[in-house]
């Protein structure tokens, strides 16, 4: 067998942790990204450039504050230990809330675009044919934003799996626990193992490129453009 | 029966500010250039812009008053806009359906309005396998499927080329002759409005000019749609015969009779008459000798400037009727033409309308 168990486990977690976050950020993204493609609001940029900070904010960066912020003395570690739930740095869940933060770029622009596409005019019509707002957003907008969901997931979860500046400040490096793929490339570098880390890495390089095939495959709302 | 409204709204460059009282059934026209607010104020009446303030009574039903405003899904309203709006998402009967099971009114017979547009045999297609001519109609239905009490259409046959209006026109004549409920079209084509409205609104930048039945509106010359070129007038007649030997069809309306090329007409039924005013011309006496076969004797009631130092317009009365005539102002000179004076007019060419 090529991989060992302890790269089975991180695997899995790895897994497991990219379908939590991109689960949650779509929930969470979705209307974020629906009040960044309607408002007027003069709040629309700075809100905007908030939530596309991580994607130039060097990772270290982002786990440093989160941790900061999590810890004992910062106020999400205070209220989470208010709340009886303990601290979140080193745990699972601490690595969930930090990969929402480090991956909701990913899943808010595909969707903003999408909503931004779809434009003022089916949301009107929805309305003059009786559809109340929210109705509207069910029967018209999640139907014809699907490609940007699509999209959205697929980045959300590529994204997640990639991410190792973040978990290495927020997680550390306990295997079963936080010790996700690409820490374990790094722990096969320093001890040497190349065989190892390449086999990792090759299977990352090989998920990536078919993600990214699969992104421009499945891309319906593009092809529906250049066929009208 | 009437549709009253008040809506004042301002933009950057641009304010709307109107107040009217329309019949509560029948087609009336907003008409104006572009840029008049004639979208602006059907969109208004659709609730799609929130004129603050304003008032709209749709048939003794109030829609907006003051502090009140009922939001655009619970009017009880059919919208055709401008361009193709159909769901891409949804087949044409998806789409039909959308409107229907969401409206509370008295659903009506589908087969009935698939029939009266055409579109029965393209219920499983999506959007994006129709014709641009097909699309609107389907819009229509839609729009029908709802149960409204106020059809809205906004200028349903610009995005078409001349062919495809061609093709919807007479679904919407049909429309005008079938539906009881009252349907405010905007358009600025002259002939789409002589076509098929009953009542004229007359819009520029924001403001009414005028507002009131069609023949009557477009025969005064005090406005702008008398100094364009294609001013025009139209006449309610009667098919009162027909003359097989010179293959002619007699038309007769209230201050004479107009003949026209045969058309396979039943006697008694209404058609509509436009007449441009360039193609009316005056004499004082019935020349025998023309070969313009309509010469209707008349009275000049007016004659005034128009955008043209060229030109004048005459208004006539042809007994009941009031028509227009565009001719140079030397013509005018040289017959000395002066209200109540008695003269013929000549009718060069008519369009008619069913």
């Amino acid at each position: 067998m090529f991989l060992n168990d302890g790269d089975i486990q991180a695997m899995f977690l790895t897994v497991k942790l990219a379908t939590v976050v991109t689960v949650i950020l779509l929930f969470i993204g979705t209307p974020i990204a629906w009040w960044l493609a309607r408002t007027r609001s003069p709040w629309k940029r700075p809100i905007s450039a908030v939530v596309t900070l991580p994607m130039v904010l060097p990772p270290t960066v982002l786990g440093f504050y989160l941790l900061v912020l999590m810890g004992p003395q910062g106020p999400l570690g205070r209220l989470t230990e208010a709340l009886g739930l303990g601290l979140l740095p080193f745990t699972f869940t601490g690595l969930v809330v930090a990969s929402i933060f480090y991956s909701l770029p990913f899943a808010v622009q595909p969707l903003q675009q999408a909503f931004d596409a779809i434009g003022e005019r089916p949301l009107e019509v929805a309305a003059t044919l009786r559809a109340s707002p929210l109705d509207t957003f069910f029967s018209v907008v999640l139907p014809l934003a699907r490609p940007g969901f699509t999209t959205a997931a697929v980045m959300s979860f590529a994204h997640t799996v990639g991410e190792f500046g973040v978990v290495l400040m927020i997680g550390g490096n306990i295997p079963g626990k936080t010790r996700v793929l690409s820490v374990q490339i790094y722990d096969h570098v320093e001890a040497l193992e190349f065989a190892q880390g390449h086999w990792l890495a090759g299977g990352l390089l090989l998920f990536s490129f078919c993600v990214l095939l699969l992104l421009y495959r499945n891309n319906p709302l593009g092809a529906a453009e250049r066929r009208t | 029966m009437s549709i009253e409204l008040r809506f004042t709204r301002s933009y950057p460059g641009f304010a709307l500010e109107a107040e009217l009282v329309l019949p509560g059934r029948g087609v009336s026209a907003l008409f104006g250039p572009s840029g008049s607010g004639k979208t602006t104020l059907l969109r208004c009446i659709a609730g799609l812009e929130k004129a603050g303030g304003g008032r709209l009574v749709v048939n003794g039903e109030v829609w907006q008053d003051g502090d009140f405003f009922l939001p655009v899904h619970r009017r009880a309203l059919g919208y055709v806009f401008q361009e193709a709006s159909l769901f891409p998402h949804l087949t044409v009967a998806g789409n039909l359906d959308y409107g229907k099971k969401r409206s509370a009114g008295d659903v009506p017979d589908l087969r009935a309005i698939l029939d009266m547009l055409g579109i029965a045999h393209l219920l499983q297609r999506k959007p994006d396998r129709l014709s641009g001519g097909e699309r609107q109609r389907v819009a229509i239905a839609r729009a029908l499927l709802t149960a409204p009490k106020l059809l809205l259409m906004d200028e349903p046959l610009a995005a078409l080329d001349s062919q495809r209006k061609r093709e919807i026109l007479p679904y919407l004549e049909r429309l005008h002759d079938s539906l009881a409920i009252p349907i405010l079209y905007v358009s600025h084509a002259a002939d789409e409005v002589a076509r098929l409205a009953d009542h004229l609104v007359l819009l520029e930048q924001g403001r009414v000019l005028a507002s009131g039945p069609l023949a009557e509106t477009l025969a005064r010359i005090d406005l702008p749609t008398a100094a364009d070129e294609d001013a025009a007038i139209v006449i309610e007649a009667t098919v009162a015969g027909h003359d097989e030997a010179y293959h002619l069809t007699r038309l007769d309306f209230p201050g004479g009779i107009i003949w026209v090329t045969r058309r396979d007409l039943e006697i008694g039924r209404k058609a509509r008459l436009r007449v441009l005013a360039r193609d009316v011309s005056i004499a004082l006496s019935e020349d025998a000798g023309s070969s313009i076969l309509n010469r209707l004797s008349a009275c000049v009631r007016a004659v005034v400037d128009t955008d043209n130092p060229a030109q004048v317009m005459v208004q006539l009365d042809v007994g009941d009727t009031a028509m227009l005539a565009r001719i140079t102002r030397r013509s005018r000179d040289q017959l000395g033409l002066v209200p109540n004076m008695r003269v013929w007019a000549q009718i060069k060419s008519v369009s008619l309308f069913l």
